[in-house]
């Protein structure tokens, strides 16, 4: 599937900012299920320092520094990406068992180290006792990991409400736990941090969906924005993609940018600015199939 | 040869501790030969004199500002540093054993460093857990395989090293990220130097400076490109560091500006510092913030110290930081059980020096292990959760509900804690009131690299503790220092010290750094505020004067009202409000009747807006970030007037002569400040903006004065008294009798103060001075602003110019104002705060205060 995405940031200075460092994680990554075929990274006003480079998690970054006043930004990026089908969907499913698996990540070496450092906590994806319980409703002695995940993703889909505005990028999942609401962001962490508890290695994708739903078919929400979900290591099936906000596990219509252990390491576009000032911030996403 | 039977009293006295290693004595009976030389050298001296020369190496660090400030004191206290007139002593055969040790270990931290923020073989073939670093705070993932060169290394390593029962050296914990003391340890050996040269010249003490000198180096040969004479700085989170006096030791000692992050910014993938000649390229960072602090847009996105943009100069290779960022990852007690393994593997080798045994709580039999020995133990975190607080427990002091948590927290984060040995330290004498008690000391050695190597400060900063059985010691936790001999077995004995090593190397005086932006602000408010001491100062004293002088003469209507309108004037020109002009019914006319409770308040009360108390904080504010700049004398006399105020301040009643006793004193010291400091000024720049400071200070004051006193014209003894309390005030009544020669009139007395170009104190002389100090500045891009102030200052000389006394002193008849006075003292004050503002701008801009965007 062959998408043309349009994602538009704005920010509206109070007053002119003399300075301005800048880190985009914009560009859609390369991997096994998707090819970025074009990228452009439009900024206005035009950057004085642009450049790139890949971060950690193998995202690229975009570096750029804005030195000249200016009293607004705005940053375009324009991405040509064709979605394949993931090749374990041609496979039967692993039917490999949870305990199985959280043991398997206890003690591994070598390259397996890149999948291992997703197994750990972070401030905002921190274990608790509620949600390690919550998890456990799901991760039943001997189930296989596939079904249980994919219990576990209808269960946050069932049990939270979508409603944005309600938490931002910096509430913890404590609240979103006892107000069993919040956005895409949330449900992935929350997610993300149940499967941490059962020791099992997961990670935050940020990416996009379809933006006009085929004919026929329901619009997906979240997808007026950038979109975020989770992904699970399992060993005979590599990752897999799960997202709780629309219960789906995810197909050609996701599309995805980059990944971390959270939203913090991918986010979009973030940026200090030489001001005491206040600002305004508006963003708008277009997908259309090609 | 060393005298082997000491027949000395207070070594006579000695015992050591019990149950621990004596560190005098060979095999528990005879003296090591170095400590026996050592006491045959002191025992010279005798005991009265060795607890005089206590007492003055106490006095000299005080006076010499030498302090560690604590975080955790709300107050923001800084404890003075102390020191012990014993050494540590280690012998020539021992140190080349602990410096084998030594460079290895820092070797091999440097190594695993590069290991961890490049391949990480450590952890792909299990020689370390994954867990141990990826859990870790300080592993700063955006640092992983910037791959440059000369920056993948340590520069600085530090570690702490305590001697066991059986008289062995263990490692304690590592300091790999801003490791601090080798400043104090400098200072430690300088006053003991100065204070106790006898024992230096009998005993073959290694010297210290080749360690600066090889940091010094060292911090050259990172400079990107080559760079043949780099702008090498010292970050700072600021003076409220505990370790602050450390930094601007260095900054002088080694001739480095010291900035903070606010002086530097990121622009065109460079780092540049603002100074008052614009910005300049910087090449290297001694950094003395933790790492995560340093760069808000890539690091710790609320951090307010560090500089947006720093990592991506690190990753382009356009500027070096020692240490690397990320190093702080080593600093991980966890890390120490794996040594052994991570030595044979990185370097083929046994450790050298032995680390305190240590279980790593990330394993499970570690962890109950730890949990089950508790009392037994030290636990530590394996990262520090703040700058300067230990992060070490001693099991055995705590409650069982205490325990009960700690242990909750390792059950919940068993990866965070590692459980520690405790090794009961040995037992070294100490001097303490006239004679030697034993205490327990923990040495921290310092290594900087050195060319493919390191090489290990020969000596290093010991700290004792007194308490019984502690098994840990901290700056933090209070503790005294010792400096820390290593005999040479060479001819390398201590010569004098130098007090800058920058003379060492002529290339420095070629180089000539302009004043950083934030340094020049600093010192253009020192010559604010101690213009604005001094002049408050005397204001308040002649006040003062005449109300003491006056005070059986309450009937005197000229009297009551003069009184009245000095007391007035003296709120309105200190801006010390409500004080003598307080709304309130009836309070004005109250203290007017007593002033002497309120005019105390304006000497000693550091809340009162106006006082001189408020005034010298401020003064000490600006003058301590400064004190890199300043020489040692002139800080002596700083901390001497800290110390003659703070007696003034908390004496219970404070009559009336001794208050004016009490300004004198002040007035005394800031004079002499600002007396050494003209000698001693090392640079045209910094002469130039203290002199601002002072003459824009000086006008407003006497401009603001005059206004005050000469609100409305008065009868004529009233006139009188207070045209004398202007001179008094102004400290011009010797002149005005010596040019006049006539009795008292404001024509006259204006004509002086303001107009007479060949009188210091006279604006026009003043405004004469600002415009040369102003041509002195450097010129900053088109030069408008310079030009700027300076025609605003021309107008208002030619302003004073057009009037004459008579024209001052003339006033309306109805209102009884000086209409003539007012109009042109409003005009050239306006155009002083103008100027003060344009300088500021000009000069001291920093970039505006960074925030972060939103994200979505």
């Amino acid at each position: 599937m062959l998408y043309k995405i349009k994602h538009t940031t704005t920010y509206k200075y109070e007053e002119s900012v003399p300075l301005c460092h800048n880190l985009a994680i914009l560009n859609p990554r390369d991997f096994e299920a998707q090819n970025c075929q074009s990228f452009d990274l439009e900024i206005v006003p035009n950057p004085e320092i642009k450049d790139n480079y890949p971060d950690f998690f193998g995202n690229t970054v975009y570096y750029f520094v804005i030195e000249e006043a200016h009293e607004s930004l705005v940053v375009t990026s324009t991405s040509i990406v064709d979605v394949f089908p993931m090749a374990w969907k041609k496979k039967p499913l692993s039917l490999q068992n949870w305990e199985a698996v959280a043991n398997f990540m206890k003690d591994v070496k070598g390259e397996y180290i890149d999948i291992k450092q997703y197994a750990y906590p972070t401030q905002i994806t921190a274990i608790s006792k509620s949600i390690k319980e919550y998890a456990e409703k799901s991760f039943t002695p001997n189930r296989p990991i596939y079904e249980a995940v994919n219990e576990l993703n209808t269960r946050i889909h069932t049990d939270f409400k979508y409603t944005t505005g309600f938490t931002t990028v910096s509430t913890p999942l404590s609240v979103v736990m006892d107000e069993k609401k919040g956005v895409c962001q949330d449900f992935a962490h929350l997610a993300i941090s149940c499967l941490l508890s059962m020791g099992l290695a997961a990670r935050y994708v940020s990416g996009y969906l379809e933006t006009t739903a085929p004919a026929g078919k329901k619009k997906l929400v979240g997808a007026d924005a950038t979109h975020a979900w989770f992904s699970v290591y399992i060993p005979e099936m590599g990752w897999i993609d799960f997202d709780p906000t629309n219960n789906k596990v995810a197909d050609e219509q996701y599309i995805t940018i980059g990944w971390g252990r959270n939203y913090y390491d991918v986010v979009p576009l973030r940026g200090i600015i030489m001001s005491g000032h206040n600002h305004k911030l508006s963003v708008a996403v277009e997908v259309t199939r090609i | 040869m060393p005298e082997q039977n000491l027949n000395l009293d207070f070594l006579n006295k000695y015992s050591p501790a019990a149950n621990s290693y004596n560190e005098i004595a060979v095999d528990g009976s005879d003296l090591h030969p170095e400590w026996a030389s050592f006491f045959s050298s002191l025992g010279k001296l005798g005991t009265k004199e060795i607890e005089n020369r206590a007492d003055n190496i106490q006095r000299l660090l005080k006076e010499n500002g030498v302090a560690y400030n604590i975080y955790i004191d709300s107050s923001g206290g800084a404890r003075p540093w102390e020191l012990d007139p014993i050494p540590q002593i280690i012998s020539a055969l021992e140190w080349s054993k602990i410096n084998t040790g030594l460079i290895q270990r820092a070797q091999l931290f440097s190594l695993i460093l590069k290991d961890i923020y490049g391949q990480q073989n450590l952890i792909k073939d299990g020689i370390i857990p994954q867990e141990l670093i990826y859990r870790h705070p300080g592993f700063l993932r955006s640092c992983v395989n910037l791959n440059l060169p000369n920056q993948d290394n340590l520069i600085l390593y530090s570690t702490d090293l305590g001697r066991g029962k059986d008289g062995n050296l263990w490692t304690i914990s590592d300091r790999a990220q801003a490791p601090s003391g080798y400043g104090y340890a400098m200072e430690n050996r300088l006053a003991m130097s100065k204070v106790l040269p006898e024992l230096f010249s009998d005993n073959k003490v290694s010297r210290l400076y080749p360690f600066f000198e090889a940091l010094q180096r060292a911090l050259h040969n990172i400079a990107p490109n080559n760079i043949e004479n780099p702008r090498i700085v010292i970050l700072t989170p600021g003076s409220e560091n505990e370790t602050y006096f450390e930094h601007s030791y260095l900054s002088a000692y080694l001739g480095l500006s010291l900035v903070q992050g606010t002086d530097l910014m990121v622009k065109d993938n460079y780092v540049w510092i603002k100074t008052i000649e614009g910005l300049e390229k910087v090449d290297v960072i001694l950094r003395r913030m933790d790492d995560i602090y340093c760069d808000p847009l890539e690091l710790k996105s609320d951090s307010l110290l560090g500089v947006p943009g720093l990592l991506q100069v690190i990753r382009k290779g356009n500027v070096s930081i020692a240490n690397p960022l990320g190093s702080s990852v080593i600093e991980n007690a966890g890390l120490i059980p794996f040594l052994g393994k991570a030595a044979k593997y990185l370097l083929g080798t046994d450790l050298i020096l032995p680390s305190i045994a240590t279980w790593w709580c990330g394993q499970p039999n570690e962890m109950n292990y730890v949990i089950n020995n508790l009392p037994h133990l030290v636990v530590r975190r394996i990262y520090r959760r703040k700058a300067g607080v230990s992060s070490a427990i001693d099991g055995a002091s705590l409650t069982a509900a205490e325990t009960e948590k700690l242990i909750n927290e390792i059950k919940a984060h068993p990866y965070l804690f590692a459980g520690q040995e405790k090794i009961g330290f040995s037992s070294t004498p100490s001097w303490v009131i006239g004679e030697l008690r034993p205490g327990h000391s923990l040495v921290r050695s310092f290594l900087v690299k050195n060319g493919d190597s390191f090489m290990a400060m020969p000596g290093g900063l010991t700290r004792t503790s007194y308490i019984k059985d502690s098994f840990i010691i901290s700056n933090q936790s209070g503790g005294i220092s010792k400096d820390t001999w290593i005999i040479s077995n060479g001819t390398d004995n201590v010569r004098p010290s130098k007090s800058n090593i920058r003379s060492t190397d002529p290339n420095n005086y070629l180089k000539k750094d302009s004043l950083p932006s934030h340094t020049a602000e600093n010192i253009f408010w020192v010559g604010r505020y101690s213009e604005r001491l001094i002049n408050n100062a005397r204001l308040l004293h002649s006040v003062m004067q005449y109300v003491l002088l006056n005070s059986n003469q309450a009937e005197n209507s000229a009297v009551a009202n003069t009184k009245k309108i000095l007391l007035e004037t003296l709120t309105h020109t200190t801006y010390g409000y409500p004080g003598f002009v307080s709304k309130k019914e009836n309070e004005a006319n109250e203290l007017l009747k007593n002033p002497w409770p309120e005019l105390s308040k304006y000497l000693y009360d550091e809340q009162k807006d106006g006082s001189l108390s408020k005034n010298l904080l401020y003064f000490r504010k600006s003058i301590y970030n400064v004190r890199n700049f300043l020489s040692v004398d002139t800080w002596r006399i700083v901390r001497q007037l800290d110390d003659v105020w703070s007696n003034a301040k908390s004496n219970d009643t404070h009559d009336r002569l001794i208050m004016m006793a009490d300004i004198d004193k002040l007035n005394t010291s800031i004079f002499a400040i600002l007396g050494m400091n003209r000698e001693n000024v090392r640079r045209a720049q910094e002469w130039v903006v203290l002199e601002l400071g002072r003459k824009i200070e000086q006008a407003l004051f006497s401009i603001n004065f005059l206004q005050n006193i000469f609100k409305q014209k008065t009868d004529e003894q009233t006139e009188h008294d207070l045209l004398q309390s202007v001179l008094v005030a102004t400290q011009s009544m010797v002149s005005y009798r010596f040019t006049y020669r006539d009795h008292l009139q404001l024509s006259l007395l204006l004509e002086m103060l303001v107009l007479d170009m060949n009188y210091p104190k006279s604006l026009v002389y003043l405004i004469s001075k600002i415009i040369a100090r102003i041509n002195e500045l450097p010129k900053v891009g088109n030069n408008e602003s310079q030009k700027d102030a300076e025609f605003l200052m021309l107008e208002a000389l030619s302003l004073l110019k057009t009037t004459n006394g008579i024209s001052l002193s003339n006033f309306d008849f109805d209102s009884g104002e000086y209409e003539e006075l007012n109009k042109i003292f409003d005009k050239v004050s306006d155009k002083l705060y103008e100027v003060s503002g344009i300088i500021t701008k000009t000069y001291f801009k920093h970039t505006l205060s960074h925030q972060q965007l939103y994200v979505s």
